[in-house]
């Protein structure tokens, strides 16, 4: 008898999980770029379209009289990486979201009747989170410069834009592929440097310094500095910008300032063991929780590593890697109080005409930090725009906050990237978090924080 | 329109699958024979219809003449298998018989669609199989020396065992067939029945401590041979069906208890120490990590699963033959794929009315040799389609067992049909055990042509 209930008990479960696996489980699978399967829907379906979050379409499929299909974006580069491609391989959305455009769920009647004459049945269409007027602003933001912007909210986690340069006419990848791929070893035009570039952080990473010193001395509130605009130990000097002397200061103005002859000095003091953990606390060395294609963060010091090589790490620079995805995830967990929503793309998916067939909501990832922790943070991002690094954003009618970085790169000294990351509030209208990376731009302050300005005025105008 | 047909029976298919199954969970409650045998006979009903619809979209997708011979090829089986049963053995269980035929079939349906000449030789040898077996419910009628075989089954069990180990070959890093004259055997299948044999009549003549010790010893011989064949799923089902015999037998729940503790520090022992169960508990729990290298295979499953959804691409509409080895050990995700989610879930839940009806009758029976038997027989049964299709569906890790019936393998088919007749055997001698006064000559003449007679007329309705 008891026999007999046990095995009752082990089918009950097994066919329970395998409903629940078809429900929750099986889009991670059904997704992956590995099965083939989607291709062959292709035969009985019209691939369906991607839309903007305003309706606007942003990929298409047009047949000629001769029934020949094509793909069309009518935006053309602006929506190059995140839209992507669906000849010569895929990429971007046309990748992730196969399955769903490639499955019809035009009314039955209407399938029947097209099945019938032979005809092919209307794919069900992608509605994305993206902002067509906020996408052409970053995009123009980030003018002639290669890298990348995001935007994105922090309390839903809906990607609004996501720009990366150098981009492609998708139009016309097919003509063009040969001469991208020729050209590839040198500017990767296809890599979408949002999500999958690999920067170092420059002085954006002094916000994770920050809140390991928070974590480590409970009285960094009584933390002082004095800065003459360099710091020497162990026969390593680090420069602060221009070695310009910041002189006096406390933990807050150390990150308003963006002093690395201070922050140099806190990476000395730190505990190296337990830095490294927050960093894989925070999601480095690992795959981002995200449902579309995207770089895993490195950071490598620890107790072993030389004094050097601490130093340069605090203040972003070493051996450090991030992707901008990454650190506008981080940014976005301050902004929402420690807790970091799941960025998304899509928001749902609807048949050919318009009525829905699968919502994706808001996701909770998980508590990165403390929101007292979280609540410093933005006190400290604060202080960067009114007295620090990003002053020229202060002033306009949102309260914006954030960390600027001019991040070092190759061997030449002063060669370096300038990137801004941050968020920014207005009463009445939803937040944003922003992260820009313009390579080779130079300072922070001088590239980036313009650019996201401009971000933030047109979304707030 | 070849489409639209595909569709338009791949829900039909589901439906009807749907009340058969109904029909399976129905039957057991208490109702009179009438009620019984009209249940029975529309399972029947729709098992031909199910037939006839896939095979209809098999030759409208394919158009192979092949097709239409085994379709009809396999309606005379069908046939043959019910009518003969209830002309030899009119007391034999219709359940029994029907889910034997209906899991033949859907597994003769995907393998058509599949590979047909592969299917066409599995046909030939569930066939062959299928008749051979009829002799068995007969056999143990009559046959009262069964119980007195008991070093006969271990010796050629743990014999046989051994030459697999030595001499098999090797297929996904285990050991499970040997290579005889061209044919490739496995002779688990067979010896996982004699086992049972072995256990019950030892537990038959005494449950003592030392018959207990002696006993659990040679089952441990048996266990240990098959992890060192790299056969994890077939030691698995032996250690469990063992453990069920052992606890039934002795009524001790502390043997269940203490059986179980060792196997799970068995099975984390054979984790630490075997790199083959560190990989397939990888590929099991993050199966997308390791696509390209132990990851695929079940990747490929869930790709199969999640594509087909609840309902099913239709049948020629997926790729099954994606899967490696789809046609043996993943089967079910092709059925899956193609026909359903509920489809398969029905298939799972009429596999369980199989098991249940073992355990049934194992428990209604008073002899105490054939009570162990049907036990033994019910748990590696239930264990055997538990580990298939947890596996393949990454419920729990892959340990690459078939599914009874419906897989591609003349071993496995023949050993399940063996264990089928077995059972209507041992179905038969309850009948006899709970009827004394049967009138064994008259009463089952005039019942078989009867039977026979309206069976024929079914299948022309249809």
């Amino acid at each position: 008898m008891v026999i007999t209930y046990l095995f009752l008990l082990l089918f009950l479960g097994l066919m329970v999980y395998l409903v629940y696996f078809q429900i929750k489980r099986s889009e991670d699978f059904i997704n992956s770029p590995y099965n083939t399967r989607q291709d062959s829907f292709s035969e009985q379906v019209i691939r369906g379209k991607i839309l903007a979050s305003g309706g606007e379409v942003l990929a298409e499929t047009v047949t000629d009289e001769n029934g020949t299909e094509s793909r069309s974006y009518p935006y053309e580069k602006l929506f190059a990486h995140v839209v992507g491609f669906s000849t010569n391989g895929k990429a971007g959305l046309e990748s992730t979201m196969n399955f769903h455009l490639l499955r019809s769920h035009a009314f039955i009647g209407e399938r029947v009747i097209q099945e019938l004459s032979g005809q092919k049945n209307e794919g069900d269409n992608v509605v994305t989170t993206l902002d067509v007027s906020l996408q052409e602003a970053a995009y123009q933001a980030l003018g002639n410069y290669d890298g990348a912007i995001l935007v994105m909210e922090p309390h839903t986690g809906k990607i609004l834009a996501m720009v990366s340069k150098p981009d492609y006419n998708p139009n016309t990848i097919a003509a063009d592929w040969d001469r991208i791929i020729s050209q590839d070893e040198n500017d990767s035009q296809l890599l979408n440097r949002a999500t999958q570039g690999l920067y170092p952080p420059g002085s954006t990473f002094k916000i994770i310094t920050t809140l390991e010193y928070m974590r480590e001395n409970p009285s960094y509130e009584q933390y002082s500095f004095d800065c003459d605009g360099t710091y020497t130990a162990s026969g390593t000097t680090i420069h602060c910008y221009r070695s310009i002397a910041h002189h006096e200061e406390d933990l807050m103005g150390s990150f308003a300032n963006s002093c690395n002859s201070s922050y140099a000095n806190i990476g000395l003091q730190l505990d190296a063991h337990q830095m490294n953990a927050l960093c894989s606390e925070l999601m480095f060395g690992e795959k981002l929780p995200v449902s579309f294609e995207s770089s895993a963060s490195r950071y490598s010091a620890d107790s072993d590593s030389s004094a050097s090589m601490i130093m340069e790490t605090a203040i972003g620079q070493g051996e450090t890697l991030v992707t901008p995805l990454h650190m506008l995830m981080l940014a976005s967990a301050i902004a929402n109080d420690g807790v970091l929503m799941k960025p998304y793309l899509v928001d749902h998916v609807e048949n050919n005409q318009g009525i829905e067939v699968k919502r994706y909501e808001p996701s909770e990832v998980r508590q990165l930090m403390d929101p007292k922790e979280a609540q410093v943070l933005q006190e400290y991002m604060s202080a960067v725009v009114t007295e620090g690094t990003a002053s020229a954003m202060s002033g306009a009618s949102y309260e914006a906050c954030g960390k600027t970085g001019s991040a070092e790169y190759g061997s030449k000294k002063g060669e370096s990237h300038a990137w801004f990351v941050g968020y920014a509030h207005q009463d009445g209208k939803e937040d944003i978090a922003v992260a820009v990376i313009a390579e080779g731009a130079g300072s922070g302050s001088g590239v980036a924080v313009p650019a996201a300005k401009k971000i933030f005025d047109a979304y707030y105008r | 329109m070849v489409h639209l047909i595909v569709e338009i029976t791949k829900y039909l298919m589901i439906l009807l699958c749907a009340i058969y199954t109904y029909q399976c969970f129905a039957v057991f409650r208490k109702q009179d024979e009438d009620r019984q045998r009209k249940r029975f006979r529309k399972q029947s009903r729709i098992l031909y219809l199910i037939h006839f619809m896939a095979y209809l979209v098999l030759y409208l997708v394919a158009r192979d003449e092949k097709l239409v011979f085994l379709y009809f090829a396999q309606i005379i089986l069908f046939v043959i298998i019910q009518n003969s049963y209830r002309l030899f053995y009119p007391k034999a269980s219709r359940l029994v018989s029907n889910n034997m035929c209906m899991l033949l079939m859907v597994g003769f349906v995907i393998l058509a669609r599949i590979d047909i000449d592969k299917a066409t030789k599995q046909f030939i040898i569930a066939a062959g199989s299928a008749a051979l077996c009829l002799i068995i419910p007969v056999m143990i009628r009559r046959m009262k020396f069964f119980r007195r075989l008991t070093w006969l089954y271990a010796v050629i069990g743990v014999a046989g065992l051994a030459v697999v180990w030595l001499a098999g070959s090797t297929s996904y890093g285990a050991k499970i067939s040997l290579n005889i004259a061209g044919i490739s055997i496995q002779p688990s299948e067979f010896i996982k029945i004699l086992f049972v044999f072995y256990v019950a009549a030892m537990f038959h003549v005494s449950t003592s401590f030392s018959q207990v010790l002696i006993t659990s010893a040679v089952a441990a011989v048996h266990v240990l041979i098959l992890v060192f064949s790299r056969d994890l799923g077939g030691a698995l089902i032996f250690f469990m069906a063992y453990l069920v015999m052992l606890y039934v037998a002795t009524k001790k729940a502390g043997y269940l208890v203490a059986g179980l503790a060792a196997g799970s520090v068995a099975s984390v022992v054979a984790y630490q120490l075997f790199s083959h169960v560190q990989k397939r508990v990888l590929a099991w729990r993050a199966p997308l990590s390791v696509i390209d290298d132990e990851g695929y295979q079940i990747c490929q499953s869930l790709f199969a699963i999640g594509t087909g959804g609840f309902f099913g691409m239709g049948l020629y509409q997926g790729m099954p033959k994606k899967i490696p080895k789809v046609m043996q050990d993943f089967i079910f995700s092709a059925i899956a794929e193609e026909m359903g989610l509920i489809f398969a879930l029905c298939l799972i839940l009429i596999c369980v009315s199989c098991l249940l009806m073992f355990f049934n009758i194992a428990m209604q029976l008073k002899d105490s040799f054939y009570k162990l038997v049907a036990l033994g027989l019910g748990t590696i049964y239930g264990v055997q389609v538990f580990l298939t299709i947890g596996g393949v569906t990454k419920f729990i890790p892959s340990t690459g067992v078939t599914l009874p019936l419906v897989s591609y393998g003349g071993s496995s088919v023949l050993s399940t049909l063996i264990t089928f007749g077995i059972i209507q055997g041992l179905y038969i001698l309850r009948e006899d055990e709970g009827d004394a006064r049967y009138d064994r000559e008259k009463g089952k003449r005039s019942g078989k042509t009867e039977f026979f007679g309206e069976e024929v007329e079914d299948f022309n309705r249809e």
